[in-house]
C-alpha cells in the first residue's frame, strides 16, 4: 500500500488502523499537509505512545494555526473596512472562521479572499497602505500576466507578519473554459456573525490562547464567538436564507464566506479545473468534510444547480465520485470513469517516505494544468516567454 | 528508499533514508552505541536524495529533504554526505519540533544542575560543551536544548558534536581517535569533524536536569563576566528559539518561567581553558 493509500484509509476509517507502518503514515500525512486532520481523526484510537505524542502535538498546533489564520483575516478586515465592500474569506481561513468540520486540524498557508472585480484597485491600494507588499515586479511579465488573465491579483505579502494574501475576483483564471458567475458567488455569500465593528471572532480571548492545549479546543470553539465553549452558537451556515446577509451595502465591515454549495463548487474547481493536483488529497478531504456537514436533500439540489450556474458541473461530479471513492463520502456519485482512475492514481502518487512517485503521470497532469488554463496559442507564448526568462 | 537507518537521540527518533550507502555507513559508525528507536517508530524523516535523477551517479549531489524542507537549501557533495544527514536532522528539529521549546544552545550538567550556553555561531558553545563533557560534566547536547513545557526541566539531546575549524584540534588533543567521524574539508562552514559524546552522555540520554544557569559566552575577548537583565535574557532566548512563536502561549509561559527562575550571565573569554575555569567557579557559587 502506498503511503498515500495508507493515509486515505486512516482518514476514512481511523478504527481500521491497527498495526501499520506508522512512519509511512506520518510521513505521507506531513507531505500532504494532512497531519493535523489525521491527528484529530485518530483521537481516541489506541496508537503507540510515540505516535500519540506526534498526534497530540499536531492537535495543539492546530489551535495556533487557527489563531494565526483568524488574526490574519481580522487584519485584512480592518484594512478593507473603510471601502464598504463585501470581503469573502475562502478555503482554509473560511473553514476556520465559519467553524466548519473541515477546519479540524486544517493547515492554512495564504489568506484567500474574494472581492468584487470592479473594486480590485481600491482593495490593492488599501492593502498596500496597510503594509502588504508586492512580490512580483510591477509591470513585469508575471505581474502583467496576473492582472490580465488570472482570477487573482499578483500575491501580496505582509512586511511584518510575512503572510501572503491572494485577492481573488473569481474562482478560475479568465482563460479557463468554464466561466463561474462571480457576482452570484458574492450575492449568495454569508455574513460571519461576530465580525465587524463589534467583532470578536478573531480576537475573542477564548480562542487559541485560552486553549492551554486542551485537545478538543477547535471543536469547542468551532462556531464563531463561543462563550466558554458551553453553548456553541448555531452554525451560521445552517440558517439558510435568513442568515444570508443583506446585499452588500456601503459601510459593510463584516467578513463573509461563500454559501455552502458555492464552497463545494469552489473546492472542486480548485482541485479539478485548475492546477496539477499536487497536494490534492487535502483539497479532496475538504470536499469530503463539507459534503458530510452540509448534506441534505435540499443541499444536493442546490449544489447541482450552483454547479451548473458556474459551468462547473463536470468538475463537481468528478469531485463527488473521487471523494466517495477515496474517503467513502456518502453521496450518490455514480461509477468511476476510466479518466477518474487516472485522477485517483495521481492523488495517491506518494510513498511512505513522503516522496512523489509516478513521474510520467504527474507530468501529464502538469501539462493538463496548463492546458486547462490557456488556449494553445497562448500556452505556447507563455511557455516560450518563461523559457526565455530563465 | 534504497538505504535507511533509524536513530534515537534522547527523546527524539529519526529515520534517515538515502539514495547512497556511504552517508549512512558514516552515520552508523559515528552513532555506534546509540539505541534504536522502540519498535522502529520515528518522529521525523530525513531523506538524502539526488538533486536530479542523474545526479545519483554523475557528480553526485546530495539534496537534504524530509518532512520539513528549506526550499533554497544548497545540495552538498557526496563526500559531505554525513554532514547532509546531520543537517537534515537539525532541520527537522528546527522546523518541525512542537513538543518541547527548542533553544539553539549547548547544555552540560553536573549534580542535577544544568548550564545552558547560547550565543551566535562562533561564540564557542559547541567547543565549550565538548570540553566540559570531557572534564567531569555530562554533555546533554551541543546544538539544541529541549525545555519541557510542563516541568521546566531540560531534556538531553546528545547528538554528535559538530566541531569546526580550530575547535577540531582542541578536541583531538583531548579525546581518543575512535570517537571522531571523518574530517570533512571545505564544507560551506569550513572544516568540520564530528565527535561522538562519551559513554556517560549516551547512557544517560533519558535523564533530564533542572536548569541552574543561563550563559551567553563570547569567544575572543578578554575575560569578563557581567549579569544580564531578565528582559534581555528573554529577548535573546526568543531569538535563540526556532519554535517559540509556533508554540503560542505555552512557549511564552515556559520561557518566562525559565527566565524568572534561572540566573543569567554573559562571559567573554580569550581561550577555552579560561572559560572552563570560569564555569567551575560558577558551579561552586551555585552549589554554595
Amino acid at each position: 500500500m502506498s503511503g498515500a493509500a495508507l493515509l486515505v484509509r486512516a482518514l476514512r476509517e481511523p478504527g481500521s488502523i491497527g498495526a501499520c507502518d506508522w512512519n509511512a503514515l506520518i510521513g505521507a500525512a506531513r507531505a500532504e499537509q494532512l497531519l493535523g486532520s489525521l491527528a484529530f481523526r485518530m483521537e481516541g484510537q489506541a496508537v503507540p505512545a510515540r505516535v500519540e505524542a506526534i498526534f497530540a502535538a499536531a492537535r495543539r498546533e492546530a489551535a495556533h494555526v487557527r489563531t494565526r489564520a483568524l488574526w490574519e483575516a481580522e487584519m485584512c478586515r480592518r484594512a478593507l473596512a473603510p471601502l464598504g465592500i463585501p470581503v469573502i474569506l475562502m478555503k482554509g481561513t473560511a473553514f476556520h472562521a465559519a467553524g466548519l468540520d473541515a477546519s479540524l486540524g486544517r493547515s492554512v498557508g495564504d489568506l484567500d479572499i474574494l472581492v468584487p472585480r470592479d473594486r480590485l484597485d481600491a482593495v490593492e491600494a488599501a492593502l498596500v497602505e496597510a503594509g502588504w507588499e508586492r512580490l512580483k515586479e510591477a509591470g513585469g511579465y508575471d505581474d502583467s500576466y496576473y492582472r490580465r488573465w488570472m482570477h487573482e491579483l499578483p500575491p501580496l505579502i505582509h512586511k511584518d507578519r510575512d503572510r501572503m494574501i491572494d485577492v481573488h475576483h473569481t474562482i478560475l483564471p479568465l482563460t479557463a473554459r468554464p466561466r463561474p458567475d462571480a457576482a452570484a458567488l458574492i450575492e449568495a455569500s454569508v455574513i460571519l456573525p461576530g465580525t465587524g465593528r463589534d467583532g470578536q471572532v478573531a480576537m475573542s480571548p477564548g480562542h487559541g490562547f485560552g486553549s492551554r492545549g486542551e485537545p478538543n479546543l477547535p471543536i469547542a470553539t468551532r462556531s464563531g464567538a463561543v462563550e466558554g465553549g458551553q453553548h456553541p452558537a448555531p452554525h451560521p451556515l445552517h440558517h439558510s436564507p435568513a442568515a444570508n446577509g443583506p446585499p452588500p451595502h456601503p459601510g459593510e465591515d463584516c467578513l463573509r464566506v461563500l454559501a455552502p454549495a458555492d464552497m463545494v463548487v469552489h473546492a472542486a474547481a480548485h482541485l479539478l479545473a485548475d492546477g496539477d493536483l499536487a497536494g490534492g488529497l487535502r483539497n479532496l478531504w475538504d470536499i469530503d468534510r463539507l459534503l458530510r456537514e452540509f448534506d441534505s436533500p435540499d443541499f444536493r439540489a442546490t449544489l447541482a444547480a450552483r454547479a451548473r450556474l458556474h459551468q462547473l458541473d463536470g468538475p463537481v461530479a468528478r469531485a463527488l465520485r473521487l471523494s466517495s471513492r477515496l474517503y467513502g463520502t456518502p453521496v450518490a456519485a455514480g461509477r468511476l470513469t476510466l479518466a477518474d482512475r487516472l485522477f485517483e492514481a495521481r492523488l495517491l502518487a506518494r510513498n511512505g517516505w513522503g516522496q512523489e512517485r509516478r513521474k510520467l503521470l504527474r507530468f501529464a497532469f502538469y501539462l493538463r494544468g496548463h492546458w486547462l488554463r490557456m488556449p494553445p496559442l497562448m500556452l505556447a507564448r507563455h511557455l516560450w516567454t518563461k523559457a526565455v526568462m530563465r | 528508499m534504497r538505504h535507511e537507518l533509524a536513530l534515537r537521540i534522547g527523546p527524539v527518533a529519526f529515520r534517515i533514508g538515502s539514495a547512497w550507502r556511504s552517508p549512512l555507513d558514516a552515520l552508523a559508525r559515528l552513532y555506534a552505541g546509540y539505541p534504536a528507536p522502540e519498535d522502529g517508530l520515528c518522529d521525523f524523516t530525513v531523506r538524502l536524495e539526488p538533486e536530479r535523477p542523474w545526479r545519483r551517479f554523475i557528480r553526485p549531489s546530495v539534496a537534504i529533504r524530509g518532512d520539513y524542507i528549506l526550499p533554497d537549501a544548497a545540495p552538498l557533495s557526496l563526500a559531505h554526505g554525513l554532514l547532509a544527514a546531520e543537517m537534515g536532522m537539525n532541520l527537522q528539529m528546527a522546523l518541525g519540533q512542537r513538543t518541547w521549546l527548542l533553544l539553539h544552545a549547548a547544555t552540560v550538567e553536573k549534580d542535577g544542575r544544568a548550564i545552558v550556553m547560547t550565543g551566535e555561531s562562533g561564540a564557542g558553545k559547541s567547543t565549550l560543551a565538548a570540553l566540559l563533557g570531557e572534564r567531569g560534566w555530562r554533555l546533554m547536547g551541543d546544538e539544541f536544548a529541549l525545555l519541557d513545557i510542563g516541568s521546566g526541566a531540560l531534556l538531553p539531546f546528545p547528538r554528535a558534536i559538530s566541531l569546526k575549524n580550530g575547535a577540531i584540534g582542541v578536541m583531538e588533543a583531548e579525546v581518543e581517535a575512535g570517537r571522531f567521524g571523518p574530517r570533512l574539508a571545505g564544507t560551506p562552514k569550513g572544516d568540520i569533524r564530528h565527535l561522538r559524546p562519551n559513554a556517560e552522555a549516551i547512557a544517560r540520554m533519558d535523564e533530564g536536569a533542572k536548569p541552574a544557569l543561563i550563559l551567553f559566552p563570547r569567544f575572543g575577548e578578554a575575560a569578563a563576566v557581567r549579569g544580564v537583565g531578565q528582559a534581555e535574557v528573554f529577548m535573546r532566548l526568543t531569538q535563540a528559539s526556532t519554535n517559540y512563536v509556533a508554540l503560542g502561549r505555552r512557549g511564552f509561559d515556559a520561557l518566562t518561567d525559565l527566565v524568572r527562575n534561572v540566573p543569567a550571565l554573559a562571559i567573554d573569554y580569550p581561550d577555552t581553558e579560561t572559560a572552563v575555569g570560569l564555569i567551575a567557579d560558577f558551579r561552586r557559587e551555585l552549589a554554595a
